[in-house]
């Protein structure tokens, strides 16, 4: 197939794997966070770590735009369907994420609650249009992969004055958490991260430019790679090469995609419509500031969260349940006791359970065949 | 019999009358269902089919498959012949021969009679090519907003010949795995009409009836272990069925597995793997090692078994996983599908 089966070579893997095994210094580690799901889910079905050296270990980062909403914001989402009786449109992964109550959007549904889903956000705004007696809501999350979507729509439900329609905004910003990363031990130097394989998607509307600042302050290199598997591995490669030579540079792997300037038209689209958010309380990270966007005064019409008094509420995770330290790549899935037993892709308990991108749904669905046979050879 | 006007099928529709046990219903059944399945056992107008069996036949087999998909009518086929060539499929499964199917008819008020017997002349084209005839049926009607338009109940009964015995039990680590042919055309055929997606492609469903395959492998390979249709869940649904009754594990080339490009793209395009996605004319064999060149070779020589090809392996793995090499030599796990990959497809 034109343009993926380039991507997925199997002789060029394992010369990349070769370069990269050749180029690791002896006695040296090198820890490296693949922040965005996407990494995480290709490295995992491609069997990727299969192939690289001992001494290169991949760090899951919190990129999962599903695995970082907060028990909160999903409980305020499935009352506007239940106690408004708006019909709630929503993105597929959305649905099966684990909310106070033993509720999910999906359970809810189940009970007869008005919940969709749509594959673009497009959709939420026709379903709108198809109904005008009924209130519509739009459930945006999501990184700045999703964000210019979510600012067009809301200028069109403007340009046609739909009175029925309005946006509960959740989008997050991909650099603040990567900072919070590095302030979360409060000292960045006990962070145990040697470089970062950067977002793919994400970099294709903000650019390279925006990681140099974080790359340059804090001493770690970021090479923005594509989600094929031969990106992820040129990326490590990058990265090794960077981390052996003592540079800490933003580097652009992903250059079919991502220039330094990124989508320009996207981001005068978001600037237009959002504006920053003091606080935004991420599941695994807590609260961060400036990390997040909210809907602009100018657009409030379309704002759920205003037109719908939405107070939020923080709630905790279960007790159990280890996505906080895995979002922040602290642990591995393997690490959770409940991993594998209590929680599962059928039944998750955490939200990295839930998307094929989260780190413990993407270790179990493709992975977790290494611990069985982990576990024989120590028995 | 007293003059009745014809069903109006151009431009009539389906009301409650049609499944209350009177005269519509008499009629219904007779100027559609009797008029297109034509055959003595349903001019015969019991309750039931009284049939005889072939002599000699070994064991009966049945099978039943209900028919919800939507849309109704997908490139390359419609719910009337999926129905007829799921539960022939099911029969020949098992390693029967099929022999008469009966048909269970849902229908929604207002459903177009227009559409209804597009679906029972496409019903009468699939028994009739798969010489199958639907020798009883029975019709009920549902109120508006209570079904969608027509869900369709099929049963078949077969025989199986003295000898065969297919059981995933069977299964031996080191026995041979194959598919007949492009995995996932089903699947991503119904999954371009989707209201909420249509992009569009040329790929058609896949939808064809598999018994005249099955007999063939079985005269040239009568030690065959299971056959197993990949339907919803798709291959992966399969191999984890047979790994779990069989007791070991299961290993499959990547390289090996047929998947038409468009199918591939769509997949990407859509984030399914094909390894998931549903087929409705493809059936998974296992055989011994020593049969499987010989069994590859008799499904290619067959229409419905051109692309087929061997694509792994049953090994010795205590946990039942089935694995995956990649094309990149590394291995992962095939599991089960968690939730649903697509509503509605067969």
């Amino acid at each position: 197939m034109k343009y993926i089966d380039e991507f997925r070579n199997g002789n060029v893997a394992r010369g990349l794997a070769a370069a990269i095994a050749a180029e690791v210094q002896p006695g040296r580690s090198y820890r490296l966070m693949e922040f965005c799901g996407g990494h995480t889910h290709a490295i995992s079905r491609y069997g990727l770590l299969d192939l690289l050296p001992p001494a290169v270990q991949m760090i899951h980062g919190p990129g999962c735009p599903v695995c970082v909403l907060p028990i909160g914001r999903i409980d305020s989402a499935i009352d506007l369907a239940r106690e408004q009786g708006v019909i709630l449109c929503t993105y597929a992964d959305t649905l099966r994420v684990p909310a106070s109550g033993g509720l999910s959007l999906l359970r809810a549904k189940a009970q007869g609650a008005d919940v969709r889903m749509v594959y673009s956000c497009d959709d939420a705004l026709r379903i709108a249009q198809d109904n005008p007696a009924r209130e519509v809501v739009f459930f945006a999350i999501g990184f700045e992969t999703t964000t210019p979507m979510t600012a067009a729509i809301i200028k069109q439900a403007a340009a046609l004055d739909l009175k029925n329609f309005s946006v509960f905004c959740n989008h997050v910003l991909t650099p603040a958490a990567m900072v919070h990363i590095m302030e979360s031990e409060g000292d960045p130097a006990a962070v145990a991260l040697d470089g970062f394989v950067g977002p793919a998607h994400v970099s294709t509307v903000i650019g390279s430019g925006p990681y140099e600042g974080f790359a340059q302050h804090y001493k770690k290199p970021v090479v923005i790679s594509g989600f094929e598997p031969l990106d992820v591995l040129q990326s490590v490669l990058m990265l090794v090469r960077q981390i052996n030579e003592g540079r800490a540079l933003v580097e652009n792997q992903f250059t079919r995609a991502v220039t330094r300037e990124g989508n320009r038209k996207a981001q005068a689209l978001v600037a237009e419509v959002f504006e920053l958010r003091e606080m935004f309380d991420w599941r695994g990270l807590g609260e961060v500031p400036l990390s997040a966007l909210k809907i602009k005064e100018a657009f409030v019409a379309f704002d759920a969260e205003t037109r719908y008094s939405i107070a939020y509420r923080q709630v905790p995770d279960a007790k159990a349940c280890e996505c906080a330290a895995i979002l922040r790549g602290h642990k591995h899935p393997r690490d959770c006791k409940v991993f594998g037993t209590a929680c599962t892709p059928d039944q998750p308990i955490g939200a990295c359970m839930v998307s094929s991108e989260g780190a413990c749904a993407a270790h179990y669905t493709y992975g977790r065949h290494k611990e069985a046979s982990a576990s024989e050879v120590k028995a | 019999m007293s003059y009745s006007r014809p069903i109006d099928f151009k431009n009539g529709r389906v009301d409650l009358s049609h499944g209350s046990g009177g005269r519509a219903m008499a009629q219904l059944i007779r100027e559609l269902f009797v008029r297109h399945f034509d055959n003595d056992y349903l001019r015969a107008q019991n309750d039931g089919a009284c049939f005889p069996l072939p002599a000699g036949a070994g064991r009966m087999v049945m099978a039943t498959d209900s028919h919800v998909v939507s849309p109704l009518f997908f490139p390359g086929g419609d719910i009337g012949c999926l129905s007829v060539h799921g539960t022939v499929n099911d029969v020949a499964m098992t390693g029967g021969q099929p022999l008469y199917l009966a048909a269970g008819f849902i229908l929604e008020e207002g459903f177009p009679l227009a559409d209804l017997q597009r679906i029972v002349i496409s019903m009468a084209a699939a028994a009739k090519e798969a010489g199958v005839p639907i020798v009883t049926g029975d019709t009920k009607v549902v109120e508006q907003g209570k079904g969608d338009g027509v869900f369709i109940t099929t049963t078949g009964v077969g025989v199986v010949a003295p000898g065969i015995e297919l059981a995933p039990q069977r299964i031996r680590p080191g026995d041979k795995l194959l598919v007949s042919g492009y995995l996932g055309d089903h699947g991503v055929a119904i999954m371009s009409l989707r209201e909420n997606l249509s992009f569009e492609t040329a790929i058609e469903s896949d939808t064809a009836a598999l018994h005249g395959l099955v007999a063939a492998m079985l005269d040239a390979v009568p030690g065959i272990r299971s056959l197993r249709d990949p339907t919803r869940g798709g291959l992966a649904a399969v191999l984890n069925e047979f790994a779990e009754a069989a007791g070991c594990g299961m290993l499959i080339h990547e390289k090996a597995i047929p998947v038409r490009g468009a199918v591939a793209a769509a997949c990407e395009l859509l984030g399914l793997d094909p390894l998931y996605v549903a087929n409705e004319g493809k059936l998974v064999a296992v055989c011994p090692a020593e049969d499987a060149e010989r069994l590859l070779a008799v499904m290619r020589a067959h229409p419905q078994g051109r692309d087929a090809a061997i694509i792994g392996e049953a090994i010795v793995d205590a946990n039942g996983f089935v694995q995956m090499e990649t094309v990149f030599g590394g291995r992962r796990m095939v599991d089960w599908l968690s939730g649903e990959q697509l509503p509605r497809i067969c």
